[in-house]
């Protein structure tokens, strides 16, 4: 028989698997955002796996979620072809958007190479980056590349930095549909602290408002 | 209950106070600290203790002490801890008090990476205390699984008297999936039952039988506990008739009854000629595999061990007996690979390792599956 390849399509990933990747910087809450991310997928009446990988550190260094969404089993449990990344910071982006090699060269250029990096996202992926925490000059070619000023975006909106993670899950689903939006609002609402409901509605609100602009150039 | 997506180290907290679990004596360690926070909170509200010890090796003592004294006891770790843990965990199987201990695999060897994943410790849970003795393995899949097998893990060491190590890894103790959760009234574990008087009892007894029921300290039944070689009523002693009969006794006692304690689960196809073996994480990705090579028409069969130690002979030769090649993936350089090569010989086995962190991914299994 051949054997499949990874980073050919959808080869060694199964048919009905959607693969998001959340990355930040320790302390921006993208885990937690995975987390509300597969809770919304459970709402949808779909299954959902959520995994992580973090640093020693309580704060920076760099982080990720990865959730694996089915309406079947998930068995392996990991991301190994993403359909959408989205990075908060410089670090995240050079670690999880496969870009770059374990030794951080860029690879991205080189599509067999960058086939092999363990960050690898699918071609046509989304790859969404806070644009004032992200060089993305390095972000592969493939994938649609989505700019937007997350956090700047959080503070406006809110007053508040640390509200970018919902932002960023509003800018996530309402461009790539992944949950749908009443699940997503649902799940944020039941993990926001009791008294911040509606400031990470209105956060999420603005995630979703930044995904009509940016459908709307298009 | 309802569905709620729950870590796999959460899980196993519940599963222990499902089980009865009352005393747990922890020194937090990533990534096996939230069963302790979880137990910490939950432990409280059912009459039960949670203890923060000095360190690992007090930890162990502790819930040894605290099974004597009649309560269901726990501890989880991850590698420099269980490494400290072993000389009690040795001392659990001597004088046969039951426990239970969690490793949630790390990558070591050392302190390695705290955060990072690993099933580096299969040797280590079977081999790392001094002496022939018995101990059970038990390694789960998914979150709801470690939940069931924490439940199996008490089960089995109050059955059979031995310490239990529950051996899950970072990825399946830190995963979050949607689970739903039985009540815990309906879950049933083994009770000891004393029937003798207290004058008649033999903690130690060599038969009938090969466990002898355990009464708690303060209920009126006398016996002395020691490291030492023992006679019956837990004395040392150096007669060799009576340190033979518990040597054979205590060395059969698991592997008289693999029928009930090796947990797995067969897929297998008529006519197929590879197989894949494995446990924990690494078995997520190997049903993966077989998934993916079942859609291109090739015909795979698909062992998971959930018990690992004693380790399934019986189950692991009748596959070898089935099929040409077993692949075996694990996030480690090959250490239940060695068991499977020597069941069906070293010819049959390809071994898929890795031990950087990463886990295993289906496209290295496909790889080693070959055509």
């Amino acid at each position: 028989m051949t054997t499949p390849r990874a980073g050919t399509g959808t080869t060694t990933k199964m048919a009905d698997r959607t693969e998001v990747r959340l990355a930040g910087e320790g302390g921006q809450g993208m885990i937690l955002a995975g987390i509300i991310l597969a809770e919304a997928a459970i709402h949808d009446g779909r299954n959902a796996v959520q995994t992580q990988s973090y640093g020693p550190e309580a704060r920076g260094g760099a982080s990720k979620a990865e959730v694996v969404i089915s309406s079947g089993e998930i068995d392996h449990p990991e991301v190994l072809e993403a359909d959408v990344v989205i990075t908060l910071s410089q670090a995240a982006f050079q670690k999880f958007s496969g870009s770059f090699g374990p030794d951080g060269r860029l690879i991205a250029a080189d599509k067999e190479e960058s086939e092999k990096a363990s960050g690898s996202i699918k071609p046509g992926g989304w790859l969404i980056v806070d644009e004032e925490k992200v060089d993305s000059s390095a972000a592969p070619k493939n994938v649609r590349l989505i700019r937007l000023p997350i956090t700047k975006m959080a503070v406006e909106t809110t007053g508040k930095g640390i509200t970018a993670n919902t932002v960023a899950l509003g800018v996530l689903v309402g461009l790539t549909d992944v949950v749908s939006r009443e699940a997503i609002e649902k799940a944020v609402t039941a993990r926001a602290p009791k008294g911040t409901e509606d400031m990470n509605r209105k956060a999420l609100q603005a995630g979703f408002d930044a995904a009509e602009r940016v459908k709307a150039k298009k | 209950m309802a569905v709620k997506l729950m870590q796999g180290n959460e899980a196993i907290a519940k599963g222990a106070v499902a089980a009865g679990c009352r005393f747990y004596a922890g020194y937090p360690i990533t990534p096996s600290t939230e069963v302790a926070e979880v137990l910490s909170r939950e432990l409280p509200k059912v009459g039960g203790k949670f203890i923060q010890m000095e360190d690992e090796i007090a930890s162990m003592a502790a819930i040894i002490g605290a099974r004597v004294g009649g309560l269901k006891s726990m501890t989880a770790t991850s590698g420099p801890g269980f490494s400290l843990m072993q000389e009690n965990i040795g001392y659990a199987a001597m004088t046969e008090v039951p426990c239970v201990i969690v490793n949630v695999q790390r990558l070591g060897p050392s302190t390695g990476q705290p955060t990072a994943a690993s099933q580096g410790d299969v040797m280590q849970a079977r081999w790392g205390t001094h002496g022939d003795h018995p101990i059970i393995v038990l390694s789960p899949i998914s979150v709801r699984h470690s939940f069931d097998l924490t439940i199996k893990a008490f089960d089995f060491s109050e059955k059979y008297r031995t310490p239990v190590i529950l051996l899950t890894d970072e990825i399946i103790g830190h995963m979050r999936e949607p689970v739903e959760l039985p009540d815990f009234k309906t879950v049933k574990i083994f009770e000891h039952s004393v029937t003798e008087k207290p004058a008649d009892y033999k903690a130690y007894r060599n038969g009938p039988g090969d466990v002898p029921p355990m009464a708690a300290f303060g209920t009126g039944y006398r016996y002395h506990i020691t490291g030492l070689f023992h006679d019956e009523v837990g004395f040392p002693t150096q007669r060799l008739d009576e340190i033979d009969p518990w040597l054979e006794r205590v060395n059969t006692k698991l592997t008289n009854h693999m029928d009930e304690i090796a947990l797995y689960e067969e897929d297998y196809e008529d006519g197929a000629k590879v197989a894949l073996l494995s446990y924990g994480c690494s078995a997520r990705t190997a049903r993966h595999a077989m998934k993916l090579a079942r859609a291109q028409g090739q015909k795979v069969d698909l062992l998971s061990l959930f018990t690992i130690w004693p380790f399934p002979e019986k189950q692991v030769e009748a596959l070898g007996d089935k099929v040409d090649r077993i692949v075996v993936p694990e996030m480690n350089r090959g250490q239940l690979a060695l068991e499977v090569e020597r069941i069906v010989g070293r010819k049959k086995v390809r071994r898929v390792g890795l031990a950087n962190g990463e886990m295993v991914t289906p496209q290295m299994v496909l790889e080693k599956m070959g055509g």
